[in-house]
């Protein structure tokens, strides 16, 4: 750790889990949408490869478990920040054992674990934007403010300012991180209020990129050794006007993934793994 | 080390900053000259602006040094005499009142004598017979002393305030001299305390200072003690605590006497950082550096500051570096020393193990630059610099309220639930046991919400209202536009920071110029490596010094902190350029074609006035709120409202040069015809933000009713009148920095003190008089008023001694009920406050400091942390008070009040300018309190004031003599 905030958006490793098939019929999901399960599959090899093959990360692949249909949205059974990683309890109650290979994973990679145990507290990874200075964690269905105390308690270097979520599923099923101080944002209302909560939280000075649609902000940023800034983002298919928004991010790397099966189970971009980076930890 | 030019260019400097001193009335030759010879060269000024020590000192300071550069018995001074020459005033001093001087010694005084007389260094006592001999120096500031003494709780503010309103506290001093009626009440206290106590002062590191101070001393002085026992310049960002009579910690008061501030006879001290700076790297000196490590150390290792295992573990490493050098692998069982420190409340084996593997790794690196890491690493903790107190919001939920310096933050338990930029707040109050916060309207919104808090008591209620007045102060009143036009921050109560702003201070530092001081870490001493890097960086701060440059901004790019320049978190505004302000409000806009949606039509001007990108950037946290000027609605409703009376009820009591006492309250129920409802009549004490012109203003014509007022005066008036005017449609003083004039952006109403036993013991001598108005039945209206004299008017043509003998302070005290002294004009020399009143003012009380509650709770038009009514604070409408006049509605156009005060006086005048039926009426309003300590002839006293004022005002008549005795039941007046 070279100091508090270094590198934000250097990664090493990512871990992510194999869809399973029950992800199709049995996964959570807000709408009454239909799920091909073998596209699902393929959207996420695809996924996968990226991270592994163009980005160059190392891949920590937990088992499937069929048991565990959500269990492909990884990014909600930890937040990892530095080399300390908190072991979440999901809101979802059928979703709690997530933590379990999760848990195993992270502690392979000597990462510090810090475990949610309280059971008053809920939270998902998906409700937890890192900002790369602070924290803003969703209150949304999935995640309560003793989820968040004990978030604050695991990072307690960073501010961690709390964010009421009205509507869409998680905090970052309509926001994310583009690059250091830039949040992505979608356009509907209940985004930019949340934006301006966040706004004046903060200490800091975020600047904003607006997308037409909500779950089109959802991308992950990360800023590689030979790369540089790299952006994952939605599909022209999927969202073309914000295709377009992106697409005037000059500096950074813009890669275009394809999320238009797990999109149905409220799965996002950043849903799909948890990234680390173990090269910055002493 | 320079003398004579160093000594001169502080004398330009100072004169520079006033040119509107060349009315001073004593004149000391040399001096005007120097005045002419700089006044209006705005450039010079700017490069000049800062030379010298005298910047260092409080601008009450600068004012005497200015006479003492008329003293005969001055020598040049060596810069750091000048500073201390700065602080003498030298000016008609009677010889008899040295051993007054003595005892009231002020601390600017002892420190004078300290350097003059080496063999007097720390007792004033001491130095009695040494001072005979310099009876000129001193005697007057003796007498200003005194003059402190007496007026206790309102010299301070007046270093806030003008040179002007100082010089004209000077001369009063000098005069009062001469005023037999003032004297005796005064000598007689002084007299009596020549006592010196010892205080013990816990240093950062430890160990303990002990000196000696005059049983009268004031706060600063035994700071000045503590800092020059440091060899600290940079001294603005920390003071002194003692605890209170309740364990709790609290600031002392420089401006007030330690005795009057501390538990009995408990002269305990901790030195400690009050301001922590954002950006540490901006700082000057290392051993400023040193000495805020030394306080992040304990704040990190009891807990307060906290921070995660790999953060202790890395500011542990640094903090080794610092203290022992390069880690040495033969160095004996090197965690033994480790677990001797304390880095964290519950420090592990494994975080020792932790903390020397990083030191480890820092080889190399010299104390300083270890320091440098360790508060880079520390001002991004979420918590760096975060003052936190218990409170309860609105449903009684425990919560915590942050001050900082971007704002107040509201914590519950850890986590970030609202938050209040500065810029966002007009107005902090606090009333009993609650703390107050206006917030300024959203975009969408029409009104402002007040945000309330319950704190355990009304003590720490006063005590947060007072952190957030000085960090207030401190971090968000930049440097001024105009050089010459300094924002300060004005009270209406006796409680104001005292200090220099941030800018200030960071402007000043960038005038130190001695070698890097050497100093002694903790353990150094354990240690006898050499390793200490400061020489080398102070070759870098010196050059840059010699360059003349701005500060910070070049400091930093050569010096090896550099990467603290690119933290766009932190804001190094260049204090002298006004333009600044206004360009950072957008900067965000920076990541061109995406921000688009933000834009402002501002933006434009932003970009093309870019200095760089991340100067900018810096700057924008510090700069005015980003939304187009928001129009203060207050200060709309003031100029649009109409008034049934020509003035808002003013209560005939005024308040004791002690303020904030309730014994004025409790006055006011008995005086005022209407009993007061204590339960809606908010009385508060007002802070009102101004800015200050001293550029003289075209005299105006048409305040046709004015007829006994004064050229000066009308100035004022006019003033006002134009801010009025416009403030209709624009806040336009925020952001028109040459506009001479400016209006309040943000209050900070003091309660006025609840209990009556906390008053000192004093007599009060009240004056009401009235002077002319248009209507001679308008006086009768007034019978409850009192009223006056444009006899405070700066220059007038009838000022003289009388004048001179109550220098000019701060609306002092604002007693109307919710007055909310808002837009501030001022001119030159005396304190001029415009205070308006508007007959009704009702404030939504909301309470949210929750934003997930306010979303709950949802208001379309509003955002989020906002608003939903709980409780209505209704002033009361003078209207009804006034039920003995004609009762015919006038348009109140303006309000101002002037407040002055010397020794034992406080003249407090409140003009009043109406509309009524296409005629105008000026009203002027005089009152004049008198206090003493001790038995004061009020008789003789009232006689001669009155007298005075019908020398100023012959057609001026008195409707009320209040005399009003406080004894003296706690020593606690806070």
């Amino acid at each position: 750790m070279a100091g508090l905030m270094a590198g934000f958006g250097c990664y090493t490793h990512a871990i992510v889990r194999e869809v399973p098939t029950s992800l199709a019929k049995e996964a959570l999901r807000t709408s009454q949408a239909e799920v091909d399960s073998t596209k699902a599959q393929k959207e996420h090899d695809a996924y996968v490869h990226v991270l592994r093959t163009t980005l160059g990360l190392e891949i920590v692949e937990l088992p499937v478990d069929e048991t565990l249909p959500d269990s492909v949205f990884v990014e909600d059974a930890a937040v990892v920040c530095g080399d300390t990683a908190l072991i979440t309890r999901p809101g979802a109650e059928s979703r709690r054992r997530e933590t379990e290979a999760m848990k195993g994973a992270l502690k392979d990679l000597n990462l510090n674990i810090v475990e949610m145990i309280d059971e008053n507290a809920t939270l998902d990874g998906g409700d937890v934007l890192f900002t790369g200075r602070e924290f803003f964690v969703g209150l949304s269905k999935r995640t309560n403010q003793r989820g968040a105390e004990i978030l604050a308690d695991a990072f307690k270097d960073y501010a961690v300012s709390t964010v009421p979520v009205v509507e869409g599923l998680h905090l970052k099923s309509f926001c994310s991180m583009g690059g250091p101080g830039l949040i992505i944002i979608g356009s509907s209302e209940p985004a930019q209020k949340a934006l301006k909560i966040m706004q004046q939280m903060s200490d800091h000075r975020y600047d904003k990129l607006t997308v037409p649609d909500d779950l089109a902000a959802n991308c992950i940023y990360m800023n590689l050794p030979n790369k540089g800034q790299v952006l994952l983002h939605c599909t022209e298919e999927e969202y073309p006007e914000s295709v377009k928004v992106y697409d005037k991010l000059k500096d950074h790397m813009l890669i275009p993934v394809s999320n238009s099966e797990k999109v149905r189970v409220d799965g996002a971009l950043t849903c799909c793994s948890v990234l680390i980076n173990k090269k910055s930890n002493h | 080390m320079t003398t004579e030019a160093g000594s001169e260019t502080e004398v330009k400097e100072k004169a520079e900053k006033s040119p509107a001193r060349l009315s001073q009335s004593e004149k000391d030759t040399s001096e005007s000259q120097e005045v002419a010879a700089t006044e209006g060269e705005a450039e010079r000024q700017k490069e000049k602006e800062g030379k010298g020590i005298s910047r260092y000192l409080p601008t009450w300071f600068k004012k005497q040094k200015s006479q003492s550069q008329t003293s005969p018995t001055k020598e040049v001074p060596s810069p750091e005499e000048a500073s201390n020459q700065e602080e003498v005033p030298e000016v008609n001093g009677h010889p008899e009142e040295v051993e007054e001087n003595e005892a009231l010694s002020s601390p600017v005084q002892e420190q004078v004598e300290e350097k003059e007389t080496e063999s007097h260094s720390n007792a004033s006592a001491d130095t009695e017979p040494a001072l005979e001999t310099k009876v000129e120096e001193k005697s007057v500031e003796g007498v200003k002393a005194a003059g402190e003494g007496g007026a206790q709780e309102e010299l301070p503010e007046k270093q806030q305030q003008q040179k002007e309103e100082a010089e004209v506290k000077e001369r009063a001093e000098g005069t009062e001299g001469q005023t037999s009626i003032f004297q005796s009440p005064l000598r007689l206290v002084r007299k009596s305390r020549m006592k010196l106590v010892v205080c013990h002062v816990t240093l950062l590191d430890g160990s303990d200072f002990t000196c000696e101070v005059e049983k009268r001393a004031k706060g600063l002085f035994l700071f000045f003690k503590v800092c020059e026992h440091l060899n600290l310049l940079e001294k603005d960002y920390f003071g002194l605590t003692y605890m209170d009579h309740h364990e709790q910690k609290c600031w002392l008061d420089p401006t007030k006497e330690i005795k009057r501030q501390i538990r009995s006879n408990n002269w305990q001290f901790a030195f400690n950082v009050k301001f922590y700076p954002p950006d540490p790297s901006l700082l000057t000196e290392d051993i400023t550096r040193y000495l805020l490590c030394l306080q992040l150390r304990e704040d990190v290792a009891s807990g307060r500051l906290p921070c995660s295992f790999v953060t202790h573990a890395l500011l542990g490493s640094y903090t080794l570096q610092a203290e022992f050098g390069d880690y040495e692998p033969e160095q004996p069982r090197p965690l033994d020393y480790i677990s001797q420190l304390s880095f964290a409340p519950n420090q592990s084996k494994e975080m020792e193990e932790k903390i020397l593997e990083l030191h480890k790794s820092h080889k190399g690196m010299t104390p300083a630059q270890a320091d440098t890491q360790f508060l880079e690493n520390a001002k991004k903790l979420s918590m760096y610099g975060v003052d936190l107190h218990h409170a309860k919001d609105s449903e009684g939920v425990d919560i915590m309220l942050g001050v900082c310096a971007n704002g107040l933050l509201v914590f519950k338990d850890r986590l970030r639930i609202n938050r209040f930029a500065w810029p966002k707040i007009l107005k902090i109050s606090y009333k009993r046991n609650n703390f107050y916060i206006k917030i300024r309207p959203g975009e969408t919104e029409q009104f402002e919400s007040t945000v309330g808090f319950k704190l355990q008591n009304h003590r720490s209620a006063k005590r947060l209202w007072k952190v957030c007045v000085e960090n207030h102060s401190f971090f968000r009143l930049n440097a001024p536009e105009p050089p010459t036009t300094p924002r300060f921050l004005t009270l209406g109560s006796k409680f104001r920071y005292s200090g220099r702003t941030q800018t200030q201070t960071r402007l000043a530092s960038t005038l130190i110029d001695r070698p890097a001081p050497a100093f002694e870490r903790t353990s150094s001493k354990r240690i006898s490596r050499s390793l200490d890097g400061a020489p080398m960086i102070s070759i870098t701060e010196a050059s840059t010094t010699e360059n003349g440059h701005e500060p910070h901004l070049e400091l930093h790019s050569d010096s090896k902190v550099e990467e603290a320049d690119s933290n766009p978190g932190r804001v190094e505004a260049p204090p002298a350029q006004s333009p600044m302000r206004v360009r950072v409000d957008n900067i965000y806009v920076r990541h061109s074609n995406l921000m688009l949606e933000d834009h402002d039509k501002t933006q434009e001007e932003v970009l093309k006035h870019q200095a760089s990108v991340s100067e900018l950037k810096r700057s924008f946290m510090e700069a005015p709120p980003p939304s187009p000027p928001q129009h203060n609605l207050w200060e709309k409703r003031i100029t649009s409202s109409p008034a049934t009376t020509p003035r808002v009820q003013q209560p005939t009591t005024v308040p004791v040069t002690d303020a904030a006492s309730t014994a004025a309250f409790a006055a006011d129920n008995s005086d005022t015809k209407e009993p007061i409802k204590t339960t809606e009549v908010e009385i508060e004490e007002t802070v009102v933000v101004r800015e200050i012109s001293t550029k003289p203003v075209v005299p105006d014509e048409h305040a046709q009713g004015a007829k006994a007022e004064e050229a000066a005066q009308k100035k004022k008036m006019k003033q006002r009148e134009s801010v009025s005017s416009e403030s209709e449609s624009e806040d336009e003083a925020e952001y028109h920095p040459n506009v001479s004039v400016s209006i309040s952006h943000t209050q900070i109403p003091e309660e006025r003190e609840e209990e009556e036993e906390e008053e000192e013991q004093e007599k009060l001598t009240e004056v009401s008089q009235t002077a002319q108005s248009v209507n001679p039945e308008e006086e009768k209206k007034e019978v409850e008023e009192a009223t006056v004299t444009p006899g405070e008017a700066p220059n007038g043509p009838t000022q003289h001694a009388e004048a001179d003998a109550r220098p000019v302070a701060p609306v002092h005290e604002e007693e109307v009920p919710k007055v909310n002294g808002e837009a501030t004009v001022v001119d030159a020399r005396p304190q001029v406050i415009c205070c308006s009143q508007p007959p009704v003012v009702k404030t939504e009380m909301v309470t949210i400091s929750d934003t997930f509650a306010a979303q709950k709770t949802e208001i379309a038009t509003k955002e989020v942390p906002i608003v939903h009514t709980e409780t209505k604070t209704i002033t009361y409408e003078a209207a009804q008070l006034d039920g003995s006049g004609d009762g015919e509605p006038g348009v109140l156009m303006t309000a101002q009040t002037i407040t002055s005060e010397s020794l034992c006086t406080t003249t407090t005048t409140h003009i009043t300018k109406t509309l009524k039926g296409g005629l105008s009426e000026t009203r002027i309003e005089k009152r004049i309190v008198i206090t003493g300590d001790c038995d004061i002839d009020h008789d003789e006293a009232l006689a001669q004031a009155i007298k005075e004022a019908k020398e100023q005002h012959p057609d001026m008549s008195v409707t009320r003599v209040v005399v009003h005795k406080e004894t003296e039941l706690a020593e606690e007046e806070d």
